[in-house]
């Protein structure tokens, strides 16, 4: 008990044999050389802000710091000697108990579980065994320190259902694998190519890796490859001095120039001429730019991102692109899915759209019929998240803060295919379907929408003898809305 | 309330004399189980009152679940649950349905069961 000071032994507990036993000994165990003089074990327990619980062979309690004894709300004394199972509660304890599989030659072994506190409350936690050994290195007990991890398992919850990127959004596996990629593919420099089909966001991501990598502070630069004729796109991306060529009134930077220590952004790469893919070749292995008419290259500190629609490996066997080249590009290669192959995408995006542009446009967030959702969940997205964003654009303006129908989506989403005709015959009845029950023929698909309004108007009126009450009845609408409508096309 | 102690516990002594009472203790070997949503096996105790340490049924269960266990409370017209860990939505369901339960007690199910019958058992209490 007494403190050597010459040759200090490790720190032990005093009489650890009365304490290890269980038995409720008057004096407190202290540890010894550590400090000068001893300190309460029971007290540096209590300081430590994780449960902390010493066990015995047995696995019956020895020592429960006040941490545990809050946290399972146990705080008798008659604690010491229980077995720990009945005190923790965990399935941990009564399904895979940690201090059975730890013996003398292993470490320490975590495992995650639950247990119930005397509150009644179900708390994930994490239990973590360590065999405690005497000075002989056998093992006379456990140590298990007990974590609340309910807030951990918040936060998990929370990044399983992380479906933004920037302003990218999607919850399906394959957008997910994109989400998880995109953070350590912004923070390299390499080179990256996005395919994908159009309106997949394949611009979107390229800013979104600018704006997650070193170079956010930066210019993002973007240029359309095929967008200008080939000489005027050289001029655009490389520079030129002045003089280079007639009207080079003076020296132009270049777009690789003008994004010096940020992203240079290439889209439709797979339209870029051949003649200046090889100028991009050259800037891919030496970093320096040659301005037309200039001898003397310029250093840029460019990364490059290119992106395209096109099937990069066809056009290279139709000697439309190099090959080199794309070996080049394809140093990360990063495909966008279309959005048919998105699933529950579609559901996600209508909802941020429909909220998105209600705002924008001023409108109250219009909500969809159970048909026209069936409609849009069910067509097929050849300009994929584009074309989304535009039928719902095309919806909320048409639908005049109303709910969306069938009848608000465009008609070429309409005229798709079988999906109307299902979505229409299972319509409840509205304004429509009352003239379709009632034997009036259906609009053909190819008119315009205000000569099917005043068909369906005079079929009522025929209908029902020309009496305007019954007309309105018949056709869904107030008395007055029938009047207007009839003077707006000069019917009676 | 000096005076009123002693009557409610004649009542209660009163209630077993009279009443057949049926206690579920849900199992963990000889102890009561530390978790009601983990216990595989019950001991159901009958006739408590009449014939003082009343009749013992085990019921060994097909697999650990709260809500079967539930079940078969209400089905066999239990009227006490000693237990130990349950969580707040089935001690307020069981609660809800006049069944009361003395959980948070730890020890064997024999001690339980004997402090039970002799009026003195608590929830929290480690035997």
């Amino acid at each position: 008990m007494e403190k050597i000071s010459s040759h200090p032994p490790p720190a032990t507990i005093a009489d650890p044999i009365r304490v290890l036993s269980g038995l409720n000994t008057s004096a407190p165990p202290r540890i010894n050389n550590l400090f000068d003089d001893p300190i309460d074990f029971f007290g540096l327990l209590d300081e430590i802000t994780i449960g902390v619980v010493v066990l015995d062979l047995d696995r019956r309690i020895v020592v429960m710091n006040q941490t545990l004894k809050a946290f399972t709300g146990f705080n008798q004394k008659k604690l010491v000697g229980a077995a720990c199972a009945q005190i923790l509660r965990s399935d941990v304890c009564l399904q895979k108990c940690p201090a059975l599989i730890v013996h003398e030659a292993s470490g320490p072994k975590c495992i995650e579980g639950n247990l119930v506190n005397r509150d009644r409350q179900l708390i994930p936690i994490r239990i973590t065994s360590a065999p405690l050994k005497n000075l002989d290195g056998k093992m006379v007990g456990f140590l298990e320190t007990v974590e609340d991890i309910s807030l951990l398992r918040k936060l998990d919850g929370t990044i399983s259902h992380a479906y933004k990127f920037n302003n990218i959004i999607g919850r399906s596996p394959e957008m997910e694998k994109i989400f998880q990629i995109l953070p350590s593919l912004a923070q390299t420099d390499s080179s990256v190519l996005i395919t994908g089909e159009t309106g997949t966001g394949k611009d979107m991501v390229a800013e979104a890796i600018h704006q997650s990598s070193n170079r956010a502070k930066g210019p993002f630069v973007k240029i359309n490859c095929g967008a200008l004729p080939e000489t005027l796109l050289e001029s655009e991306l490389f520079g030129h001095r002045k003089g280079a060529f007639t009207g080079a009134v003076e020296n132009k930077p270049g777009r690789f120039r003008l994004a010096h220590n940020g992203t240079l952004y290439l889209t439709e790469i797979g339209d870029l001429p051949i003649s200046l893919q090889v100028k991009l070749l050259t800037f891919l292995d030496d970093k320096e730019v040659f301005p037309l008419g200039s001898v003397k290259g310029v250093a840029a500190d460019v990364r490059i991102i290119a992106a395209t629609h096109r099937n990069l490996e066809q056009r290279v066997n139709d000697n439309r692109f190099r090959k080199d080249l794309l070996f080049r590009l394809n140093v990360i290669r990063l495909h966008l899915p279309p959005l048919r192959d998105r699933q529950g995408d579609i559901q996600l995006l209508l909802d941020h759209f429909l909220n998105t542009l209600s705002t924008q446009l001023g409108k109250k967030k219009a909500a969809l019929s159970p048909n026209a959702l069936k409609c849009l969940l069910t067509y097929n997205y050849s300009g994929n998240v584009r074309e989304l964003r535009n039928i719902v654009e095309y919806a909320i303006n048409i639908c005049g803060d109303r709910q969306i129908k069938t009848k608000h989506l465009p008609s070429y989403l309409l005229e798709a295919g079988q999906v109307y005709v299902t979505a229409m015959a299972q319509e409840p009845p509205n304004r429509l379907d009352v003239n379709v029950e009632d034997g009036l023929t259906r609009p053909e698909s190819d008119q315009r929408w205000p000569d099917i309004e005043k068909q369906m108007i005079m079929e009522a009126l025929v209908k029902v003898g020309g009496r305007k009450n019954k007309a309105a009845i018949s056709l869904g609408w107030a008395r007055s809305t029938l009047w207007r409508k009839m003077k707006q096309y000069g019917i009676g | 309330m000096g005076q009123k102690y002693p009557v409610a516990k004649n009542e209660t002594i009163r209630y077993w004399l009279t009443m057949s009472i049926k206690i579920l203790i849900p199992l963990h070997e000889n102890d009561v189980a530390p978790r009601f949503d983990l216990a595989t096996e019950v001991l159901i105790v009958t006739d408590v009152g009449k014939t003082g340490s009343g009749e013992k049924r085990m019921v060994v269960l097909p697999r650990a679940s709260a809500d079967q266990l539930c079940h078969l409370i209400i089905t066999e017209g239990i009227q006490t649950v000693i237990c130990s860990g349950i969580e707040d939505d089935y001690y307020q369901y069981l609660t809800w349905k006049r069944i009361e339960v003395i959980d948070s007690v730890i020890g064997s199910s024999q001690s339980a069961l004997e402090r039970f019958i002799e009026g003195r058992l608590k929830p929290g209490d480690i035997l």
